[in-house]
């Protein structure tokens, strides 16, 4: 039976590790190294590391350092960040990263999709899709680079991007980021429904019952990053994992 | 010192393998030109991506005759994900002819009813179906090895002898095969840590 994966997702601001809340006020929480061997220790289905300044500066991927990260990760390695062409995807796959995440390049050019599982197999390819809800609670996407919502259905742009090429789909609640406060699941419901590839939630998860109840909407898997890397109301940074049992447990009923 | 040879031919996750190997006490060296094969005693074929691809990267490095020679004297040939899949003899994603060092082919999941996802993606338990040197059945502890799986096609060996362990996704499909002196895996051993580690450890001390 195939396991509902449980994904820490780190995020990188100049080399340091970092936790938003809703996108903003990013908090450093320490060393990427040091977070990732404990998170291989700890025998982490997936990770996943993504940059959060690397498209809004123009940057490059962090070549070096995500090698690095790479290197200390005995599981799957997804990356994103600042990536825009075929070379710089190829690049990041010869450093041993296994997946790549795209998102800003994207959002203008859904052809890159189309060349990158062209030449590197949709199994490969994430696309990340950033939903923001408005003042009426309407969904609609969220470009980070520039800080505004898209007009458009945000379905129809998953359903084009899917189409396009993507082989899963990382679903991200700007207004959960980092909240702890459980997550979208009307919208994991609605991203859910006619996806034929594999769908990533994050955002909101606090506890080992909102994992459940994200996948129970229709996740493939569920990602997060603040139940990983804070402990207690003071939101404390200590790097925590469910055991395997725990999991295993927990999807029990979804067997 | 036992020299584990991986063909890098410029698809896929070189170095992962590579650290695995060393860190369960092997020496790894990077296979890039035919003449360097003769170097290694054993032989990853690592690879993601399409299998036309795959075939073409090994003719245009010139490498398809080096690895069917050395298969033919008996080296250790361990195939991974995309490379499992280039042993066989052909596959649905393209019209390439692949190494036929194991008898088969590679097809696309088919599913009418749509309600699986494809790719199959994530940690999944196998089931061994023989006795082999590379995946114990952990009778003892009562679990199942699990290891990392990421792929769209699997294979069907024309040999049913030739299935190693299976995995079930929908149906039950080809996990890791082995024949001789062959063996494959769909999964990835360098990132399914304990467990592919084992693997890979009992790969090098073969």
């Amino acid at each position: 039976m195939l396991k509902h994966r449980v994904i820490p997702a780190l995020l990188l601001k100049n080399a340091g590790l970092v936790k938003t809340l809703q996108f903003k006020n990013p908090k450093y929480v320490g060393d990427p190294i040091n977070a990732i061997r404990i998170f291989n220790d700890k025998e982490v289905d997936e990770l996943m590391v993504l940059d959060i300044t690397a498209s809004k500066e123009q940057q490059e991927p962090n070549y070096a350092l995500i090698e690095q990260f790479a290197g200390e990760c005995f599981m799957p390695l997804a990356y994103g960040g600042g990536i825009k062409t075929v070379a710089q995807a190829q690049q990041l796959f010869s450093i041993g990263v296994e997946k790549i995440c795209i998102q800003s390049a994207v959002l203008n050019n859904p052809h890159l999709v189309t060349e990158l599982a062209e030449q590197f197999g949709s199994q490969s390819i994430i696309v990340s899709i950033d939903i923001k809800r408005n003042w009426l609670g309407k969904a609609q996407i969220y470009d980070a680079t520039t800080g505004k919502t898209l007009a458009g259905a945000w379905q129809t742009q998953l359903q084009a991007l899917v189409a396009a090429g993507a082989g899963e789909v990382l679903l991200n609640a700007v207004d959960k980021d980092g909240t702890l406060s459980g997550s979208d699941l009307e919208l994991i419901r609605q991203a859910s429904q006619h996806l034929e590839v594999p769908l990533v939630a994050v955002g909101g998860i606090s506890s080992l019952s909102d994992i459940k109840a994200a996948v129970d909407a229709g996740a493939s898997a569920v990602a997060a990053g603040a139940f990983f890397v804070f402990h207690g109301p003071h939101r404390a940074v200590l790097i925590t994992y469910p055991k395997y049992y725990e999991l295993e447990n927990l999807f029990k009923a979804n067997k | 010192m036992k020299k584990i040879g991986i063909i890098n031919y410029g698809l896929g996750n070189i170095g992962s393998v590579l650290r695995m190997i060393e860190k369960v006490g092997g020496t790894a060296i990077k296979i890039s030109l035919p003449d360097e094969i003769y170097q290694a005693e054993k032989i990853i074929l690592p690879g993601v991506g399409h299998f036309d691809h795959g075939v073409r990267l090994l003719q245009e490095k010139g490498l398809v005759t080096e690895i069917q020679t050395v298969a033919k004297q008996g080296t250790p040939i361990l195939g991974i994900c995309l490379g499992m899949q280039l042993l066989f003899d052909n596959s649905q994603e393209g019209t390439a002819t692949g190494l036929g060092l194991i008898s088969g082919k590679v097809i696309k999941f088919n599913d009418p009813t749509k309600a699986l996802r494809i790719p199959h993606v994530g940690w999944n338990e196998v089931d061994v179906q023989k006795e082999n040197p590379l995946i114990p059945t952990y009778i003892e502890q009562e679990t199942k090895p699990r290891f990392y799986f990421v792929h769209s096609y699997h294979a069907v060996c024309q040999n049913v002898e030739d299935v190693l362990a299976t995995v079930h996704y929908g149906t039950d499909v080809t996990a890791a095969v082995s024949s001789g002196n062959i063996y494959g895996t769909q999964f990835h051993p360098e990132k399914s840590h304990r467990f592919g580690m084992d693997m890979i450890k009992r790969f090098v001390e073969l």
